[in-house]
């Protein structure tokens, strides 16, 4: 093999991936313009395009640029960085299971979420909602990471994430629980079920700069990753801080999911799912996986959210039930496909 | 010359002592065997040296205080081999190799410098696993991977190799096939260490031998003095039969069932 040989090789398989990722793109981008399109009144992806650059009608461009405009951009910003953080996590502790939903950093967030809402410490639109929700989903991932320890065995985390769930869980109920108001807590609970609804452009500011940051910071570790594929001890070998590391992606991650569920409440399964629908396409390799599970995340939770709209029900599911109900069997059948390594004991 | 020095090092695993007042100096162009019973400390005193894992005393390498060195600094002076040729996610062998550039800067094998390509083919073809660079490690036998393995710690272009139990799990043709290509390396003035529990492989390839016995060097020195029926006795509660084949030396582990 010469060195025109292995470098053409390369070039080939990178080119491929170039591929796969711009497609993705394009798809998620189309799914933006139908999600643009539907509601009452609906409009083409064509005069959707002609709306948001300022032409067609007056109303149509109220009805795109103000009124579903937040809502596309919310699902594409919180779709891609769910995908992106399970990607990470994934990465960081080299196990195709990890994920935030598993590890109870959503279920966190909203405690935390509605532990403001309920005391009635802070207005719904104010920066201290999402501040609470991500030092809470900051303390559930570093609490998770800090009883797994060194390189956990997917039991271990597993049991952990399940524990810390329950707990957030059972600490929102009793928050609920104990609030007298049955306005609020009926509010909580519609919110807990998770919903890009009747969002508007405060949301998009509340939640978008700390999904950014999020995003800034897991994009930043990406070779990292790559290097962790030989262990903890040999990427170390090769230079990487893991110390520092697994910090920043406890920051990275609750920075991100910490800002979607407060202003969407909890949207579960999505940064599983993403990054196995990727691995057939891009291969394993966690640094290039990154973008393309933002880019699938994306387009998983536009493709819900344009699913609850049109699914004729009574009254409106819920996004977030929705990617629950079809993440669930997913999770299931990817537990079937581990049996091997689960059923291989406390590692 | 002296590549690799300690002086009174000391390490615990949480409240554990587990090495003690550990003194060494290796040389350049070595093939060092680090031998002793199972929790002797063999792992925790190549880590240290390494500067993985926190330790008190002295390191020096090539002239510098370990301590002082920054992490990517380390990275380019030492290729640390762990034991088990641990690879998470299925990647290409060459993507493997690769990620031996990585202290170089070369962080994304799709974007290699000629340099680092140059790196990866000659550390490839050291051990002989050219053929298979397209396929995915986990389709690879235990042989062809710990080769994977070693070609990955070669492609850092190292002056210290430190390998953890290369040759474990391993049937006896790949053993004697990678402590060769070792020799090879050190041959090239490569300080290599290597953690073994085989003697036998030892004494025919290194060319100084540490014996550790619960955190302590017990013996250090050539083949045949470090690995006298004194510290067979003492360290291993074993005797052993020694003979000579083909001019090199064999020793043959024995003790009565």
């Amino acid at each position: 093999m010469s060195v025109q040989d292995f470098a053409l090789a390369s070039e080939v398989a990178a080119r491929r991936r170039w591929g796969a990722t711009a497609a993705l793109a394009a798809l998620a981008v189309l799914l933006a313009l139908i999600s643009l399109g539907i509601g009452p009144v609906r409009l083409s992806p064509l005069a959707v395009t002609e709306a948001l650059f300022g032409g067609g009608s007056d109303v149509a461009q109220v009805i795109v640029r103000e009124i579903r405009l937040p809502r596309t951009i919310l699902a594409f910003a919180i779709g891609g960085i769910l995908g992106l953080s399970g990607a990470a996590l994934q990465g960081l502790l080299r196990n195709p299971l990890a994920s935030p939903s598993l590890f109870g950093a959503p279920q966190s967030a909203a405690f935390g979420a509605v532990l403001v809402i309920s005391l009635g410490l802070a207005d719904v639109r104010s920066y201290a909602l999402p501040v609470v929700a991500i030092v809470a989903a900051f303390g559930s991932v570093f609490a998770l990471l800090a009883i797994a320890g060194r390189n956990a065995g997917l039991l271990i985390l597993i049991l952990a994430g399940l524990a810390i769930s329950s707990f957030a869980g059972a600490a929102t109920a009793l928050v609920m629980n104990l609030s007298s108001n049955p306005f609020v807590v009926l509010e909580i609970a519609f919110w807990l079920l998770g919903s890009l609804e009747d969002r508007s452009f405060q949301h998009v500011a509340l939640a978008l700069p700390f999904i950014v940051a999020g995003a800034v910071i897991l994009l930043s570790q990406a070779s990292a990753f790559r290097a962790l594929t030989l262990g903890e001890e040999a990427a170390q070998s090769l230079g990487v801080d893991i110390g520092r590391l697994r910090l920043l992606v406890i920051t990275g991650v609750a920075l991100g999911v910490g800002g979607a569920v407060a202003v969407t409440g909890t949207i579960g399964f999505i940064g599983l799912v993403a990054p196995h629908l990727m691995r057939p396409v891009i291969g394993h390799d966690p640094a290039r996986l990154l973008v393309p599970s933002a880019l699938a995340g994306s387009a998983l939770l536009l493709a819900a959210d344009i699913a609850v709209r049109i699914i004729p029900s009574t009254s409106d599911i819920k996004v977030g039930v929705l990617t629950s109900i079809i993440g669930v069997p997913f999770f299931l059948y990817l537990i079937m496909r581990e049996r091997r390594a689960l059923g291989g004991g406390v590692a | 010359m002296t590549l690799l020095s300690a002086t009174g090092l000391n390490a615990s695993l949480g409240t554990r002592k587990v090495l003690h007042d550990i003194s060494l100096s290796l040389a350049a162009g070595h093939l060092v065997a680090l031998v002793g019973p199972n929790g002797a400390g063999k792992t925790t005193l190549l880590r240290a040296l390494a500067g993985l894992i926190p330790s008190s005393g002295e390191i020096r390498i090539g002239g510098d205080a370990l301590a002082r060195l920054p992490l990517r600094e380390r990275a380019k002076r030492f290729a640390y081999l762990p034991q088990g040729h641990m690879v998470h996610w299925p990647l290409p062998s060459r993507d493997i190799v690769a990620l031996g550039r990585y202290p170089h800067g070369a962080t994304d094998p799709a974007r290699l410098s000629q340099k680092d390509v140059e790196a990866v083919l000659r550390a490839m073809q050291a051990v002989d696993v050219t053929a298979f660079a397209d396929r995915r490690v986990t389709e690879l036998s235990g042989g062809e991977r710990s080769r994977v393995a070693l070609a990955r710690v070669l492609a850092v272009e190292a002056p210290v190799i430190l390998a953890d139990e290369p040759t474990a799990s391993l049937d006896p043709r790949h053993q004697i096939d990678v402590m060769q290509k070792l020799r090879n390396v050190a041959d090239t003035g490569v300080l290599v260490v290597v953690v073994t529990h085989d003697l036998g492989l030892a004494a025919r390839f290194a060319d100084d031998v540490l014996v550790l016995s619960e955190g302590r060097l017990a013996a250090q020195g050539a083949p045949r003095d470090a690995l006298s029926e004194a510290v067979m006795a003492d360290v291993f509660r074993i005797s052993a039969y020694r003979a000579e084949y083909q001019r090199e030396a064999v020793i043959v582990p024995w003790a009565d069932a």
